[in-house]
């Protein structure tokens, strides 16, 4: 049975759940710029390139995976979000891009399998994050036409990035907090290539985030309009995550979950960030709203993203516990095409 | 015939609802239109960029990109247009259809949209190998596709052809993995009526297909270019719109459910001459030997007027360019205005030449019309709109030269503000704009100018005259102190009153007597350029400045005589009060306290608009709907609702405003002429004003307390209303040169809040305080037929102004997110507020003219100096 099919089965019967975010357990550990950097030869500080550690400390990278796993989690993210040409470029570290995703893929799947051992199942989700340039904004006021980058480089950066997750042996390939719906057609085309490339099936798992309260990403297009314009893809999961705390995105995660004929994933932040960039929601009380997404049967796999801990996996998995997974609604055939906003054509 | 009327207003609800039938906009493409293509060319992508959002105002669902052109890199202009179309939002939330031949700009357009587009076409001409792989290609973009009844044998034309290539190629893809419903066929519109025999089934063999195809390929959709169909008729838009209406009546029953169309040139069905629809139906479904001949005959008859036009609006652009540049002007078209100012420029020795030659031409053509009553204020500022753009064009070199050579000056330098504390600019504007097409040069300072401003900028630049203006009555005060200033620095510059409030009486009773030099007051636009010209006369200013002033003395020393003297006192004023029934007593507030309306449905206030201010606005007189066929100003009255109507159903589709309003309704009771308030849990004194003027034998000497139960308990209201949110559009009018616009939209704004007052006015009587239970038309609305008045602070039943502080404070603040500046004016401008009298005789009057006596009791009511008092109430003493 193909690991997608797994996942499905195992959702069927209950609410899955995904691990929380790596960047807030790694500023725990307080790491200095040398610890980083491991002795590589790189020009640039490496204070903050949080991808690069799936090569230079491995084993914080391992035991952060491991804490997530015992919390719960049946759904392992690689610490892989900035592991792209473009973001490491930032650092110096772009030619690193395929070793770092491919160790992270690595030592996921280790832990993953090591866990599977008690007889249930976990799945590797190769992360693949939105980059830091976008395909529908031009960064100059002068020239709206202007783009820092093309479809044709974006594809490329993603197809690299998805290649090398998938020799480290992921099992889906995570397109997550997609702030620009054109990045996700990129990342979606290079997954396509890649795997007619490969030769084999490379099921998506496709999430949004919002930027505004009113329900729409930074390219401006709402839920509905997001979901068809990346349905092409079929994905495995379709959902939210990061945007803002789990309350404000309840409106917008019903209208996703009530158009999506596929499973929904969704992992909020722990609440808003305070004055200090900080998140201090605690875990019960993240629970408690996701537990409100869980009730209302709009959820299939839920976890966390910005600021939580395994503590937090652990409350949300324990509000999640033998509660009845959302169910998928049919496929209904009608045509919706979209620019910023859906447009449904009647049959 | 609502199939055919295609879904344009209404694209949201019927997004949600899913379309029955989608509208492509046709206009973004250059094989289809010649001005688009252009401005391609000249690689002008602002302007390109506005054709897509005229479409998608105008009810496009859709819309189609083409830039299939010889001379031009189709994949960059696809691109370049795309990502252009991408930055605005109001553009941006419809899909695009990415239209072309060549597969490489479809590829191009592909990666830079970002929603679900269209991709229009692919066919099968090329084979089965080359089809499904573009098919999979546009899978893995995300996009839809409209295949094209094209095989490896050609384009289909017969019905069974189109069936079977169809169907073919639906086979074909969905095996292949793309969705039924993401595939839209076009079975190919030809052109009917072409005089040959194999093409008159071509409409009818459309229409048959799209039945068939639709039963035999589940899911699809079906959609054409539906301007093919009548090329043979080209240059006679009439016959055009037929046929395509004619067709559509009959081929969206069928299944046609998209369409490549200019939504705006749609005729009903129902709406066509019966005589050419019958001829156009028998083309379209082929039913008669003779119908092309018929049809083509019958064409010449519907050829003449659009004919006649075209050749007449195609002639004046052969003219000389002065002469183009006249006419341009008096007819207020700004369509070429900056090319044929530019020709102009470079024919002229000097630019300043084109303004002063064929540009003041044309003004004094407009000016003369407009003087004489033959043109009205509206085509006047359309007109202006097209001398700007001129003039706009020509500054950069007027002042290049101007370094180079000197200085030049126009006819006159005048300097205008609306005053400290005042927010209203329409009339400002009017005469602005005005004065402009008259040769004068404006220093417009804008609204709430303080004195030091004025008078410093018109030092500065060396004014002709001052102009200032006001609505509220605070403003005139203010006036007053902007030529007590004046005075003091010596000036001698003419000062020029104007704006609603304002009046002859005032100017020469307050205004005149405190400065020295020459003040005018100029009652309408129509006579500010009489008024200014003389000015800068050296023959005429000298007597304008003597009449005015005797005519002010004369005025001065008739108010003497007539005096004080047919005043009652304030407690003579007392005793003949309206007299208090207490049966029409309104009932107790059905909802009391504070209510907030967050945002008003602005179609609602469409219809309940009193028209007939908004053309007094323009200085058109008469009553609406009259005023349309009025012999003198109809032809004006009517262009000028349209243009009305037209940005009206603008601002509602595009939200471009937000009505917002607070009410409150509280407990009260009466002391004398105050009427003491329970707002919250603090009680808010209201002293009201008393007419004193003498009455006749039964008349009494009304004041708003009177409507109060000076026994008992009682109830009152509050309300304020604001129209949010012109800013941008004003600001990008501005940027046009466009001041119609700006004064439509402003103007509009004013109709809407106090069409919003007076729905809102309805919604207390019958629900929110709920004494009344009324079903009246919009004219009984106007006419005020019910029971209860609004009396505004600064009106005159209650002129005191500074009552709106107490008022706005008993609302929570900021009612309906209205402000008030210093002066007491609202902000937004388009703002109503008042008070809610429910009693049954309650009616409006005016307190007019009060005594010293009043004065005094008053200010010790409101507890404040009687120099303050006297201030506020400064229009209602003497």
């Amino acid at each position: 049975m193909s690991a997608a099919d797994s996942l499905r089965r195992q959702a069927a019967a209950r609410i899955l759940i995904k691990d929380g975010a790596y960047g807030t357990m790694i500023q725990g550990e307080r790491l200095a710029g040398e610890a980083y950097c491991g002795g590589l030869d790189l020009m640039k500080d490496q204070r903050g390139n949080n991808d690069l550690l799936n090569l230079t400390q491995p084993d914080i990278v391992r035991s952060i995976c491991e804490r997530f796993a015992q919390a719960g989690a049946d759904v392992l993210a690689t610490n892989t979000f900035n592991a792209n040409r473009i973001s490491q470029a930032d650092y110096g570290a772009e030619e690193l891009s395929a070793e770092i995703n491919l160790s992270a893929a690595r030592i996921t799947r280790e832990v993953a399998d090591r866990c599977a051992k008690d007889g249930r199942p976990r799945f590797v989700a190769g992360a693949i994050g939105p980059t830091n340039k976008t395909l529908s904004l031009s960064p100059d006021v002068n020239d709206p036409a202007f783009r820092e980058v093309d479809f044709d480089a974006m594809k490329a950066v993603y197809r690299e990035q998805v290649e090398a997750l998938v020799e480290g042996g992921v099992d889906f390939i995570l397109v997550e907090t997609v702030f620009d719906t054109l990045n996700a057609k990129a990342a979606i085309m290079a997954t396509l290539e890649a795997e007619q490339a490969l030769a084999r099936e490379l099921p998506l798992m496709i999430s949004m985030t919002l930027t505004d309260l009113s329900g729409r990403n930074l390219s401006g297009h709402t839920v509905e309009a997001f979901w068809a314009s990346v349905c092409h893809a079929r994905p495995l999961t379709i959902g939210l995550n990061c945007s803002f705390g789990a309350a404000q995105l309840r409106p917008h995660l019903a209208a996703l979950s009530a158009s999506a004929d596929t499973l929904v994933m969704a992992y909020p932040n722990a609440g808003l960030p305070n004055d200090l960039g900080e998140y201090d929601e605690a875990a019960l009380e993240t629970a408690a709203q996701v537990a409100e997404w869980v009730r209302d049967g709009l959820v299939n796999i839920v976890g966390g993203c910005c600021g939580t801990t395994p503590a937090h996996i652990a409350a949300i998995a324990q509000v999640a516990r033998d509660k009845p997974p959302r169910e998928i609604p049919e496929h209904r055939r009608r045509t919706v095409l979209a620019g910023l906003e859906p447009m449904v054509i009647a049959e | 015939m609502n199939e055919v009327a295609p879904v344009s207003s209404d694209t949201e609800a019927g997004a949600a609802a899913g379309a029955r039938f989608v509208n492509i906009g046709e206009r973004t493409n250059v094989t289809g239109s010649a001005r688009f293509k252009k401005l391609i060319l000249a690689g002008d992508y602002d302007a390109a960029v506005a054709v897509a959002r005229d479409q998608v105002e105008n009810g496009a669902q859709i819309v189609d990109v083409n830039m299939d052109e010889a001379l031009l890199d189709s994949e960059q202009a696809m691109t370049i247009f795309l990502k252009r179309i991408a930055a605005e939002p109001d553009i941006a939330r419809v899909p695009v259809m990415i239209d072309s031949s060549k597969w490489t700009v479809i590829e191009a357009g592909l990666k830079c949209v970002s929603g679900k587009p269209v991709v229009n076409s692919i066919s099968l001409k090329e084979g089965e190998t080359a089809f499904l792989e573009l098919a999979a290609k546009c899978r893995a973009y995300g996009a839809a596709v409209v295949v094209m009844a094209f095989d490896e044998k050609g384009q289909a034309d017969s019905a069974s052809r189109k069936v079977e290539i169809c169907e073919r190629a639906y086979k074909l893809l969905v095996n292949s993995g793309t969705p039924p419903e993401d595939i839209v066929f076009d079975p190919n519109i030809f052109a009917v009526a072409t005089g040959i025999d194999e093409h008159r089934r071509y409409a009818i063999d459309f229409i048959e297909a799209t039945r068939e195809i639709r039963a035999r390929c589940p899911g699809v959709h079906i959609s054409g270019g539906l301007s093919n169909l009548s090329f043979s008729f080209r240059g006679n838009e009439r016959v055009r719109r037929a046929m395509h209406s004619v067709f559509l009546y009959h081929a969206i029953p069928a299944g046609l459910d998209m369409a490549i169309v200019n939504a705006g040139q749609l005729d009903i069905y129902d709406d066509i001459d019966p005589e050419l629809r019958e001829a156009v139906e028998d083309v379209i479904l082929d039913r008669r030997e003779d119908s092309t001949e018929r049809l083509v005959e019958l064409a010449e008859r519907f050829k003449g007027t659009d004919a006649a036009t075209e050749k007449a609006a195609a002639e004046w652009r052969s003219l000389p360019v002065g002469e183009r540049l006249s006419y341009a002007l008096v007819k207020g078209i700004d369509a070429h205005i900056v090319e044929d100012t530019e020709e102009a420029r470079q024919e002229f020795a000097r630019p300043i030449e084109v303004i002063e030659g064929p540009l003041m031409d044309g003004m004094n053509v407009v000016g003369d019309l407009f003087g004489s009553g033959k043109m009205f204020l509206p085509q006047v500022v359309k007109s202006a709109r097209v001398m700007k753009k001129a003039v706009a064009h020509l500054i950069p070199f007027i002042e290049k030269e101007k370094e180079e050579k000197g200085i030049t000056r126009g006819k006159g330098r005048v300097v205008m503000a609306t005053v400290k504390g005042d927010v209203h600019d329409i009339g400002k504007n009017i005469v602005g704009v005005v004065l402009q097409c008259n040769g004068f040069e404006i220093i417009d300072l804008g609204v709430m100018v303080p004195w030091q401003d004025i008078l410093k900028v018109a030092d500065d630049n060396k004014a002709d005259m001052i102009g200032l203006s006001g609505l509220i009555t605070p403003s005139l005060d203010e006036m007053v102190t902007v030529a007590g200033e004046m005075q003091r620095l010596g000036l001698k510059t003419p000062l020029l009153i104007g704006g609603a409030t304002t009046s002859k009486a005032h100017t020469a009773l307050r205004i005149d007597p405190a400065y020295e030099g020459p003040v005018i007051h100029v009652l309408d636009a129509s006579r500010a350029v009489g008024v200014a010209s003389s000015l800068v006369s050296d023959t005429q200013r000298e007597p304008l400045i003597a009449s005015t002033l005797e005519d002010y003395e004369t005025l001065r020393k008739s108010r003497e005589r007539s005096g004080h003297n047919k005043l009652a006192t304030l407690e003579e004023a007392r005793a003949n009060a309206f007299p208090y029934d207490p049966s029409g007593q309104a009932p107790p507030a059905a909802r009391p306290g504070l209510h907030q309306f967050g945002e008003w449905p602005l179609r609602d206030l469409r219809s309940s608009i009193d028209w007939t201010p908004f053309f007094r606005a323009w200085e058109l007189a008469g009553n609406y709907p009259a005023i349309l066929e009025d012999p003198v100003v109809g032809e004006s009255a009517t262009s000028l609702f349209k243009d009305a109507q037209a940005m009206l159903e603008q601002i509602i589709a595009e939200r471009w405003v937000t009505p917002k309003a607070t009410v409150g309704l509280w407990r009260c009771k009466r002391e004398g002429d105050d009427v003491l308030v329970l707002a919250g849990n603090d009680w808010t004194r209201l002293p009201f004003l008393r007419q004193q003027v003498k009455k006749r034998e039964g008349r009494p000497n009304m004041c708003l307390a009177d409507f109060i139960n000076p026994e008992g308990e009682d109830w009152i209201g509050g309300f304020a209303v604001g129209i949010h949110g012109l800013s941008p559009h004003l600001e990008r009018f501005k940027a046009g040169h466009d001041d119609y616009s700006d004064i439509l939209l402003k103007a509009l704004a004013d109709r809407l809040a106090e069409s919003f007052a007076e729905v809102l006015h309805a919604e207390v009587r019958n629900r929110i305080w709920g004494y009344a239970d009324e079903h009246l038309s919009n004219q009984e609305l106007i006419r005020e037929k019910y029971h209860g008045i609004r009396p505004a602070p600064g009106y005159p039943a209650c002129p005191d102004h500074s009552l709106k502080p107490a008022l706005f404070e008993m609302l929570g603040g900021a009612p309906g997110e209205v402000s008030l500046t210093e002066n007491f004016a609202m902000l937004p401008t388009s703002a109503v507020s008042g008070f809610y009298f429910g009693h049954r005789d309650s009616q409006y009057f005016g307190v007019a003219r009060i005594g010293r006596d009043q004065l005094r009791d008053y200010a010790e009511r409101r507890k404040v100096p009687i120099e303050q008092a006297e201030r506020w109430l400064r229009p209602n003493l003497d």
